[in-house]
């Protein structure tokens, strides 16, 4: 078992089309670096100079926003599913 | 005609070709419309304007796709109302309502989704798709309807019952959602990415949220050629309110008019006020709310627009006002019998922020005040229910005279 993390179209460029990735990492930002490993580069897409995520990027683990738990040093354990999906407007 | 040039990141800047794509594929910024300004400065003019249709095609020039690619649905050219007798009450000289609930739909949204139904059918598309708190999902129905395209409406299953047959009506699919809008949407941006669907606030959104420059475009032809003193205008991703303020400024800058010092001022309902807590914390990070508000089509808790709406604020010196949940249905009731116009709880939200903002002494007596009424009250009833206080009479004239001296002993 490992983590799955489902990668939207805007960043499929960079993991050479594949719109999930497997990765064993023991929390979000570990997650991150373990997937800029396999395809290097994403880590640049997702954060900014300072290794925050962007503004404009929102992660989900197991359907919860990451800034409902602890942000990039939530925990994650095998089986977890991660979403990365951009803001997207709606409503007013 | 159109005088779009290319999408353009928000953030970085870059650009990328006219397509159905709406997130930067380096920062993940917003897309945005870029046009060819000179261009239009050449063609466009107020007689022109004045001689086009009364609707939101008046302005295609400024728009990113045609009118004749697809549909009209007659959306758009609302009412600019003065509002006098609510304007005595607040102790306004210049109150005004525009009044958006009259669209075909009965929202606002029928204008941003005319401009995304049109840009579907230009790129092809056959299936026509949306996240929606409500009047989007109506809206969406019916222009699918009318353009023969496949639709699918995706919304929060605890929906008011109004919006839910306002948007089967047309024949739609429903797919009620067992979460929050915050979940339908990104349910509905994953969908987007391996379906060839149009949805028209997910890949269609670049184009989509300009349809609502043009209530900026109306209210100041409607004041004769003059941009507003103040815009009151009700926010859940904040999209509709920074776009107001760029249909503002494009016409400023094209010369149609001769200054802009509008102050924009935000309104949410206490239970799902983001952008209102970003504000009062001195920050532009918006932090994530679960909302629990009985203005549904505002119960947004990770709101996109955020950011910029917070922007446009500090520029304009606006405010942002949170209202409280009680005074939603009290202020539907207020504009109601006032002015007669009957609006859903988004504007019960405006109404309170108008007349908050009145009372603190924030609007000045003769400012030129637009309040933004997005949407008809037959769409959210469950919220007015215990508005109704009947006479009750037998069918004879006595009864009747004891009846109402009855009614009115209770309410006298």
């Amino acid at each position: 078992m490992s983590i799955e993390v489902r990668i939207p179209a805007p960043l499929r460029k960079v993991t050479n089309g594949a719109d999930k990735v497997n990765v064993e990492a023991g929390n979000l930002a570990a997650v991150i670096e373990a997937l800029n490993d396999a395809y290097p580069g994403i880590k640049d897409r997702l954060c900014d100079e300072s290794g925050a995520l962007r503004n404009f990027v929102n992660v989900y683990i197991n359907g919860e926003d990451i800034r409902f738990l602890d942000g990039l040093d939530t925990l994650t354990k095998s089986g977890d599913e991660i979403s990365i999906v951009p803001a997207v407007a709606g409503g007013y | 005609m159109p005088y779009i040039k290319c999408l353009y990141c928000r953030e970085c800047g870059r650009e990328y070709p006219v397509s159905p794509e709406h997130v930067c594929e380096f920062c993940f910024g917003p897309l945005e419309v870029g046009y060819d300004y000179e261009a239009i400065k050449k063609v466009i003019s107020k007689d022109k304007i004045q001689n086009g249709p009364l609707s939101i095609w008046r302005y295609e020039d400024l728009l990113p796709v045609a009118r004749d690619a697809g549909i009209d649905m007659g959306t758009g050219f609302t009412p600019l109302v003065k509002a006098d007798n609510l304007g005595k009450i607040l102790g306004l000289n210049n109150l005004y309502i525009k009044n958006d609930s009259t669209n075909p739909t009965f929202s606002f949204k029928d204008r941003v989704v005319s401009v995304a139904t049109n840009k579907a059918l230009e790129f092809g598309f056959d299936t026509l798709a949306c996240a929606s708190t409500g009047n989007l999902a109506g809206s969406v129905s019916a222009h699918g309807a009318k353009a023969k395209m496949d639709t699918k409406v995706f919304f929060p299953s605890d929906l008011e019952q109004g919006k839910i047959l306002g948007a089967a009506i047309y024949g739609a699919t429903l797919v009620a959602v067992d979460g929050t809008y915050d979940e339908v949407n990104r349910l509905c941006s994953e969908l987007a990415d391996n379906h060839k669907w149009a949805f028209v606030n997910v890949n269609m959104r670049p184009f989509y949220s300009e349809g609502s420059k043009t209530l900026g475009y109306e209210v100041a032809e409607q004041l004769g050629w003059r941009a507003p003193d103040r815009c009151i205008v009700p926010a859940a991703s904040g999209s509709l309110f920074t776009k107001i303020w760029k249909g503002l400024n494009e016409f400023h800058d094209l010369g149609l008019l001769e200054s802009v010092n509008t102050i924009m001022d935000l309104a949410q309902p206490e239970g799902c006020s983001p952008i209102v807590d970003a504000f009062d914390q001195d920050t532009y990070h918006v932090k994530p709310v679960r909302p629990d508000t009985i203005a549904k089509s505002l119960a947004i808790g990770n709101p996109a627009d955020g950011f910029y709406a917070l922007k446009t604020i500090a520029e304009t010196k606006g405010n942002a006002v949170r209202v409280p949940e009680p005074e939603v249905a009290e202020c539907m009731k207020l504009l109601a019998e006032t002015e007669g116009i009957f609006t859903e709880t988004a504007g019960g939200v405006v109404i309170s922020a108008l007349r908050s903002l009145a009372k603190r002494g924030i609007i000045s007596t003769d400012e030129v005040v637009v309040a933004f009424v997005t949407g008809n009250g037959l769409k959210t009833l469950e919220v007015i229910e215990d508005a109704a206080d009947p006479v009750f009479t037998d069918p004879d004239y006595k009864s009747f005279q004891a009846a109402l001296d009855v009614w009115n002993k209770r309410n006298l």
